[in-house]
């Protein structure tokens, strides 16, 4: 690129300030953070939030060995002293943030709670209604704090209506939003039909956008305001499309498999290895001509059944055993690279060794390695979104549990040294959980 | 006077097919004045794709691209004539956004890639869409919805172990990459208000994947620490159960036991060993105690007793919606979600409503999607051609 680089990332001078907890909320905190803002979370060591920093604060090590899936996948398999800042889920998503450890349940706690707000732009969470409520921290009483606050509030089902308070994961609120109705193969029932966190992705990248053009209203106004955001009406236009046919038509279809469009071929195919994949996606004749030139013309792809999208739509079962019969005889890159040669859509299915050596990724820098004090080095996924003239990299790792304790209390809001020994005797400054906080997963 | 969010933020739109148009209608939808450029008599791809009511093909009758074109104006202009780029280039020197979803060659050979553009207009933010991005070794590969996900996403891990990996619903991941598109968009827009100059966002569809909150950076992390590839199956069985009408989907883990056994009606199992302790509670019979336990509640109950009383003893759960149910259901009626749009041609349908409100939002109802070249006249005119102009270039058919 030619064009001169910024020296500022677009969100600078923009703070945060972050209650939000799982998935969802917290994605939108970090695509803020990693443009810029600076975001702050608020963590308090009295409640523990299950599946933010874990499913539990100590699991122990023998949940741990028997349950050797990604949702345990502490560091080598061992929780450390302090499993809190070592579990995946989070360490995904805690860059470039900062963590303070406080509960606002206390009057101290809304005390310095109100000091953090008066000097916020933006406040996020994504709770169930009532508990911000109860906390008194909604909207009304933040903008008598600060008058021009954004706050965005982001909800499974809104600030109104008979679900405000219904409790959901973004798992269950693809169920309500009719995405699970539609995953899973043709011929299975949706109880083989297992959760994706895709609710969650749909509410991080609208919540961002949210913030982002009411900070644009906010510097051209002065006005602040609330954002309500339905996680699940987020999430159902992403199906206009079904709802539009099934007024139209009165369509209301089941599990799609790999289906989309009658394309054919289009489905996951073996190739040779244990459980290695290539991903074809034949949508019109020029592919399918790519497609036959890359197999090498065999007869059977003269044959009048395969001669056209319609029909060969219609035999897409006997199309997907004849091309997963040439896939299967050959590594699943060189067939993607035979198809990408011929001008046909193919990919192969990155499993996560796959992707942390994929030649595309790499090439645009996606995993930056970083050092943790409680994980040690790791290459990380990075940052999602490019911007020519804005080189970006992660600035720090995933945040500890209270990691800015000082940072945030002595210099930005300008706590005494007396009220922070005071506060720190009360429990509301700290980096640990407390042992009593034990409990499983 | 309302101030929608985005008043005033003037966006050329040279998008088609779902992720660009997603991207473009969040703009437009609250309130930017987004100008949809499609060749004449070709127009966006999504014009053909349907649905059409009675099945019947009409261009100005597909579904999913009414859905997505809403609240934009639209002019038809053949760019890849030089007449043509010369109006482009006239709307883009007066755009905040200029937004675009081709394969990275294409812009370049009509004289507008970013640089190209940036000499007349220092301070538009240029957001590209692309399979794969700008750079890199795939860029001029040819992705799909299901392709960008395969290589980006986690579909390696989703679906049964003896069968194929499963892609996701529709076409939900080209709409996330436009919805990170928009997001990108308005930070961009943020900067250039501070930098004074714009910027060209770049956004890679296997990227909005691989860097995705939707189990994949889980994951990543995970095989970083621990080694451990992530086959199908590994997190067996689904949490989806039949009840006497449906399925529900219910959060189960040890941490949430005191909430099941309340929903259950069996307050003692929160404390026995069988359900609550984690090494007892993993062994074979002991997990199919539990679930003939469940199953049995479930089937003494419809699918909305289930879900209510899980939600009164606060069990993270929803069930198992067809369409015909998300329509049907009363929250989102009550709540004023769904918004009725006339279209001329198209007719009125029922449309999925805002994803989040704000204090300016735009009044109801949005305007419906354009017809193709609808708005030519009237934008060539905002743009100071004269109706002679504008006569010649209907002639040559540089427009329509």
């Amino acid at each position: 690129m030619t064009s001169p680089r910024h020296k500022k990332l677009p969100l600078e001078g923009v703070r945060v300030t972050d209650f939000s907890v799982v998935l969802a909320g917290p994605w939108v905190a970090t695509l803020l953070a990693d443009w810029g803002a600076e975001v702050i979370r608020v963590e308090p060591l009295q409640v523990f939030q299950p599946s933010t920093r874990g499913r539990s604060p100590r699991p122990p090590q023998a949940q741990i060995d028997t349950n050797h899936n990604w949702v345990f996948a502490y560091p080598n398999w061992k929780a450390g002293p302090r499993p809190w800042n070592q579990w995946p889920f989070f360490q995904a998503h805690a860059r470039n943030k900062l963590s303070m450890t406080l509960d606002i349940r206390r009057p101290e706690g809304m005390e310095v709670l109100k000091r953090l707000a008066s000097v916020s732009d933006i406040v996020i969470e994504n709770n169930v209604p009532e508990t911000i409520e109860k906390l008194g921290i909604d909207y009304p009483q933040l903008r008598q704090i600060k008058p021009d606050i954004i706050m965005l509030r982001m909800p499974a089902y809104g600030l109104t209506g008979p679900y405000k308070n219904f409790r959901s994961f973004g798992p269950h609120l693809e169920g309500t939003a009719g995405h699970t109705s539609i995953r899973g193969y043709s011929d299975t029932d949706p109880s083989m039909t297992e959760d994706v966190f895709f609710g969650d992705a749909c509410a991080a990248a609208t919540g961002a956008y949210a913030t982002a053009i009411a900070l644009r209203q906010l510097r051209r106004t002065g006005k602040g305001q609330l954002i309500e955001l339905s996680q699940t009406e987020s999430l159902i236009p992403f199906f206009g499309e079904f709802l539009l046919d099934y007024q139209m038509n009165g369509r209301v279809p089941g599990p799609q498999g790999n289906d989309l469009y009658e394309m054919a071929p289009h489905n996951a195919y073996p190739c040779r290895g244990d459980d290695t994949w290539v991903a074809i996606a034949v949508a019109d004749d020029r592919a399918w001509q790519g497609l036959v030139r890359a197999i090498g013309n065999p007869p059977w792809t003269s044959e009048k059944r395969f001669s056209t999208q319609a029909s060969r739509y219609e035999q897409r079962q006997d199309l997907d055993a004849l091309v997963a019969g040439w896939t299967s005889q050959h590594d699943n890159r060189w067939v993607m690279e035979v198809l990408q040669n011929e001008g046909v859509p193919a990919g192969v299915l990155n499993n996560e060794e796959d992707a942390y050596n994929d030649p595309h990724l790499n090439a645009r820098g996606f995993f930056p390695e970083l050092t943790h004090p409680d994980c040690g080095t790791h290459r990380y996924p990075g940052i999602v979104w490019k911007m020519a003239r804005t080189p970006n990299d992660i600035r720090t790792p995933p945040v500890t549990l209270g990691e800015h304790n000082d940072y945030v209390y002595k210099e930005l809001l300008k706590v005494t040294e007396e009220e922070y020994a005071n506060l720190e005797q009360a429990g509301h400054i700290g980096t640990e959980f407390p042992e009593s906080m034990a409990g499983n997963a | 006077m309302i101030q929608h969010a985005l008043d005033g933020l003037k966006v050329v739109d040279l998008t088609h097919y779902v992720a660009g148009p997603y991207c473009t209608k969040l703009l437009a939808d609250y309130g930017a004045d987004v100008i949809k450029v499609e060749r004449p008599g070709i127009g966006d791809g999504a014009r053909r794709l349907g649905p059409f009511p009675g099945d019947k093909p009409d261009p100005e009758k597909s579904g999913i691209f009414l859905h997505l074109n809403t609240s934009k104006r639209g002019i038809a202009v053949d760019f890849k004539r030089p007449e043509g780029i010369e109006l482009l280039k006239r709307m883009i020197k007066e755009a905040d956004l200029l937004v675009e979803n081709f394969s990275p060659r294409v812009m370049p050979s009509l004289g507008l890639s970013y640089d190209d553009v940036r000499a007349f207009n220092p301070e538009v933010v240029m957001v590209s869409i692309s399979d794969f991005g700008q750079t890199g070794p795939y860029r001029d590969y040819r992705g799909s919805e299901m392709v960008d996900y395969a290589l980006g996403g986690a579909m390696y891990s989703a679906g049964l172990p003896d069968r194929q990996p499963l892609k996701l619903g529709g076409v939900v991941v080209s709409y996330l990459a436009g919805a990170n598109a928009a997001a990108a968009a308005a930070v961009a827009v943020v900067g250039t208000a501070m930098r004074g100059e714009g910027d060209h966002v770049d956004i890679s569809i296997m990227e909005t994947q691989a860097g995705s909150p939707d189990r994949r950076v889980n994951m990543l992390v995970g095989y970083q620490y621990t080694g451990q590839v992530n086959h199908r199956g590994m997190l067996a069985p689904p949490p989806v159960r039949p009840c006497k009408d449906g399925y529900l989907n219910s959060q189960f883990g040890l941490v949430w036991m005191d909430r099941i056994s309340e929903m259950l009606g069996m307050p003692e199992i929160k404390d026995d060993p069988r359900f609550v302790d984690p090494i007892e509670a993993a062994k074979p019979e002991n997990a199919a105690l539990f679930e003939e336990i469940y199953l049995g509640w479930l089937g003494d109950r419809t699918m909305r007793e289930a879900w209510d009383a899980a939600q009164a003893a606060h069990v993270l759960s929803g069930p198992i919606y067809s369409f015909a149910d998300v329509m049907a259901d009363r929250n989102f009626q009550e709540r004023g979600y769904w918004e009725d749009i006339e279209h001329p041609a198209a007719g009125r349908w029922r449309y999925p409503g805002l994803p989040f409100s704000t204090f300016g939002e735009p009044s109801k109802p949005r305007r419906p999607a354009p017809r193709l070249g609808e708005h030519t006249g009237e934008v060539l005119q905002q743009l100071g051609y004269s109706d002679a102009e504008v006569a010649a270039l209907r002639g040559q058919e540089v427009i329509a």
